[in-house]
């Protein structure tokens, strides 16, 4: 018998710049066993550095005590990743969204990060409410192999 | 992992090769360093070689862009070359493309900042 593979994984740490590129890697690894593309990897690992840069420069205004969780969970081809921060929130998320809109230009941000999200997933997902925190949550069908994982 | 910014000069050329990963937590080590060299004015035009970069995302834009700027305020030229396929895409997507020049390898993104200059 076969039947769809699901799997979860859930990882927190603290808001620090260090942190970004292990958690790309730990999302990337964490995949793997889906045996992704190389393209497919590239682009989860763009996103979740996205999402985890923006949680750590916007969300806690590179303040180090804060905390990001990313929850990923596979069902299929299907990969679900959430990025959640309990900062500050954002007041317009429409206008967040917008391609070249940042709140920061002055930190050299090209206000990109979303329409990146955008264009390497399938779907994005903002919730956001003003001193609460944000929660990102990206979808992505994996193209690769249709095989099930046998049990 | 992380980032290594090697730093030659050819005349009026300021080449930066950059190595490794290139986001929002290595872009401050690219800045201050590409900072502090444009502002010994030695150098006009600045040649970024990205052929040994492995991963960048919108901070590394960031950086490339604020590089820009601040060679075009001194009258220079920006060439960037040898730049991956995943990363040429995430130029193509934030348009700068259409704002500096890319070329294929080192040599020639040279050659076109010193004709110029
Ligand atoms: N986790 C977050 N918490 C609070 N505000 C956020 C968060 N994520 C994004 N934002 C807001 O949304 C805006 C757009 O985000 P986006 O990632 O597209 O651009 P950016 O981060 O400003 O620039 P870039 O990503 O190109 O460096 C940000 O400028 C910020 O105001
Ligand atoms: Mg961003």
């Amino acid at each position: 018998m076969s039947e769809v593979h699901k799997n979860f994984m859930e990882l927190s740490f603290a808001s620090r710049s260090e942190n970004e590129s292990f958690a790309r890697v730990a999302v990337a690894s964490f995949i793997s066993q889906l045996d992704p593309t190389m393209e497919e990897l590239t682009d989860i690992k763009t996103v979740v550095s996205e999402a985890v840069t923006n949680a750590v420069i916007h969300g806690y205004e590179e303040k180090t005590d804060g905390v990001i969780t990313i929850r990923t969970y596979m069902e299929g081809h299907k990969v679900s990743i959430e990025i959640v921060d309990q900062g500050l929130g954002i007041d317009n998320v429409d206008e967040a969204r917008q391609p070249l809109y940042t709140s920061k230009p002055e930190l050299e941000r090209s206000g990109m990060g979303f329409t990146i999200m955008e264009n390497f997933m399938d779907e994005v997902t903002v919730e956001s409410q003003a001193g609460q925190g944000t929660k990102i949550q990206l979808v992505k069908h994996l193209k690769t192999h249709q095989q099930t994982i046998q049990h | 992992m992380g980032l290594y910014v090697d730093v030659a000069r050819r005349r009026s050329v300021l080449i930066v090769r950059l190595s490794g990963e290139l986001d929002h937590h290595t872009a401050t080590q690219v800045r201050q360093r590409l900072e502090n060299e444009l502002s010994k004015e030695i150098d006009t035009n600045l040649v970024l070689n990205l052929e040994d970069l492995t991963f960048m995302d919108s901070s590394g834009l960031g950086v490339v862009l604020g590089r820009y700027r601040q060679i075009s305020q001194l009258g220079g030229q920006m060439a960037v070359c040898s730049v991956q396929p995943s990363i040429h895409r995430l130029f193509e997507m934030s348009g700068l493309f259409k704002v500096f020049s890319f070329y294929e390898n080192e040599e020639q993104a040279i050659q076109a900042c010193g004709v110029a200059s």
